[in-house]
């Protein structure tokens, strides 16, 4: 398989401060990879950078081996990368379907939208059931359910998520990851998920990733690090106490 | 930390309401966003709020503080009405909370943003004196362990040390009510630790804490009661333990992988 997505030297951050510092990752194409890792240490700058939001400083970062560093957000957009953020970054005073269909602008993906949101009703029935309110109405939780099925509005080649278990309910949390172990299952995408601990990955991640200070440091499939004393005792300290 | 493992010292007896929410409703349009929800937290305690999302939680936390008013109900803090009065006087009274998204004046440093919300605290004098501001400010952020950002501008703060500095504003005003919407929402597991014995540290200085959470392992160790809010009115009431094996409850909010410990 060739790699969806390639980062080399990833250096990048915000003004003067260096948050990114000498990354590389490489992402198979319909490959899931997880990213942990403790806050303040760069997941969310590493999706920004790959997507555009914030130029990187140095490095190379590839889309199915073409360069997209440097590129606008919109042109990576089209190109197929899909950025599910932290912050929800809806349409305030549009309704969520607006939103929704919102997501399927970019890249061609417009004749395809009815359809489209046909499926992210039938993953996501919380958000169907709002589909006629504006979205400043909703909830913090809601809002990121939105995100995330305005990010399933178009295919593209890389789908980053950002933290899909915040803020949410214990049992959206159980539907959402249950969305996306059906969207990894399709291998349509690859896909890089960003969370800051183990508790919800086990049956989603191809491979882990540990962030820690702007590097990856460990790779490994989750029951390798799983079985990792010093990794466990760092990372997944909750696991053993875990229902699941 | 210290505060977690010691017992809280045994209440003697009931002690008396310091927040008192009788009833409360709102509104908008043919939507009951909150439908005639009632809880009372005295001082020392922490009072858990749960439900699924849009079930109304942080639109009750909107009408307690002011940032929208109750259609119906009644709110009592330390005995006196406030119920349609402005934000600013509900903070003066004694009550300040935090927010979802860790918000904070993000061109003024942190220190700027601790003293400017200790210039709203209880039982600040009319006479202004900026000195016993940023002493009170600096107070604060000592308790969150924030001291040593005190130059750095709000808006290069990573998420924990953001959530910590709206904390401590909250703190800078003094409260007799604290209330905390999703204070564990992002947070790494030694991040979680860290803001369990914070709260624990808050709660055992005698102010009342009404903490909505969906973070099941935080909110079970912390809550002395828990509230589960669903489509606007209360679905559950009562100890965490009865939460957890509430069929209701597992149902509509924690789900069949949901009992607690994650």
């Amino acid at each position: 398989m060739s790699a969806a997505l390639t980062v080399r030297g990833l250096v990048a951050g915000y003004d003067r401060s260096v948050v990114i510092d000498g990354l590389d990752l490489e992402v198979a194409d319909g490959a899931t990879a997880v990213v942990i890792g403790p806050n303040g240490h760069g997941k969310t700058t590493l999706l920004r950078a790959v997507s555009g939001l914030i130029k990187p400083f140095r490095g190379e970062v590839e889309l199915g081996g073409e360069r997209i560093d440097g590129m606008a957000a919109e042109a990576i957009a089209k190109k197929g990368v899909v950025h599910v953020m932290q912050g929800d970054g809806l349409f305030v005073e549009m309704t969520v379907e607006e939103n929704l269909l919102m997501g399927a602008f970019p890249g061609g993906s417009w004749r395809g939208r009815r359809a489209a949101l046909k499926r992210v009703y039938s993953e996501l029935p919380a958000v169907e059931e709002r589909k006629g309110h504006k979205a400043r109405t909703l909830s913090g939780g809601e809002r990121r359910l939105v995100g995330l099925g305005r990010g399933m509005m178009r295919q593209g080649r890389l789908l980053l998520i950002d933290e899909p278990s915040l803020g949410l309910a214990p049992v959206a949390i159980e539907a959402v990851y249950a969305v996306i172990r059906r969207l990894r299952s399709e291998a349509s995408s690859a896909i890089v998920l960003i969370e800051e601990n183990f508790t919800h990955v086990g049956g989603v991640a191809d491979v882990v990733h540990i962030l820690e200070a702007g590097r990856i440091v460990r790779s490994g499939p989750f029951a390798e690090l799983a079985a990792d004393r010093t990794v466990v005792e760092t990372y997944l300290g909750s696991i053993a106490e875990a229902p699941s | 930390m210290a505060a977690l493992s010691e017992p809280a010292p045994a209440a003697p007896a009931a002690p008396a309401a310091v927040l008192e929410a009788r009833g409360i409703t709102k509104l908008y349009g043919g939507l009951r966003a909150v439908d005639g929800v009632s809880f009372a937290v005295a001082p020392g305690e922490v009072l858990g709020i749960a439900g699924p999302n849009g079930a109304g939680k942080t639109t009750l936390f909107d009408t307690i503080t002011g940032h929208t008013f109750a259609s119906g109900g009644d709110i009592l803090l330390a005995g006196e009405p406030i119920r349609g009065t402005k934000i600013h006087h509900r903070c003066r009274l004694g009550l300040a909370r935090t927010f979802q998204h860790p918000v904070a004046a993000d061109t003024l440093t942190v220190l700027e943003n601790a003293y400017l919300a200790a210039s709203f605290r209880r039982g600040r004098t009319g006479r202004r004196s900026r000195s016993d501001d940023v002493a009170a400010g600096q107070a604060a952020l000592a308790r969150v362990g924030l001291e040593d950002r005190a130059t750095v501008p709000a808006a290069l703060l990573p998420v924990y040390d953001r959530k910590r500095l709206m904390i401590a504003t909250a703190l800078a005003t003094d409260p007799l009510v604290l209330l905390l919407d999703e204070p564990f929402g992002g947070l790494s597991l030694g991040e979680i630790d860290a803001t369990m014995a914070l709260i624990g540290q808050i709660r055992d200085a005698g102010v009342a804490i009404v903490c909505i959470e969906h973070v099941m392992r935080a909110l079970v160790a912390l809550a002395d009661r828990v509230l589960v809010m669903h489509h606007g009115a209360e679905l559950f009431a009562g100890t965490p333990a009865e939460m957890l094996k509430d069929r209701r409850v597992i149902d509509v909010y924690l789900g069949a992988g949901g009992s607690g410990a994650a």
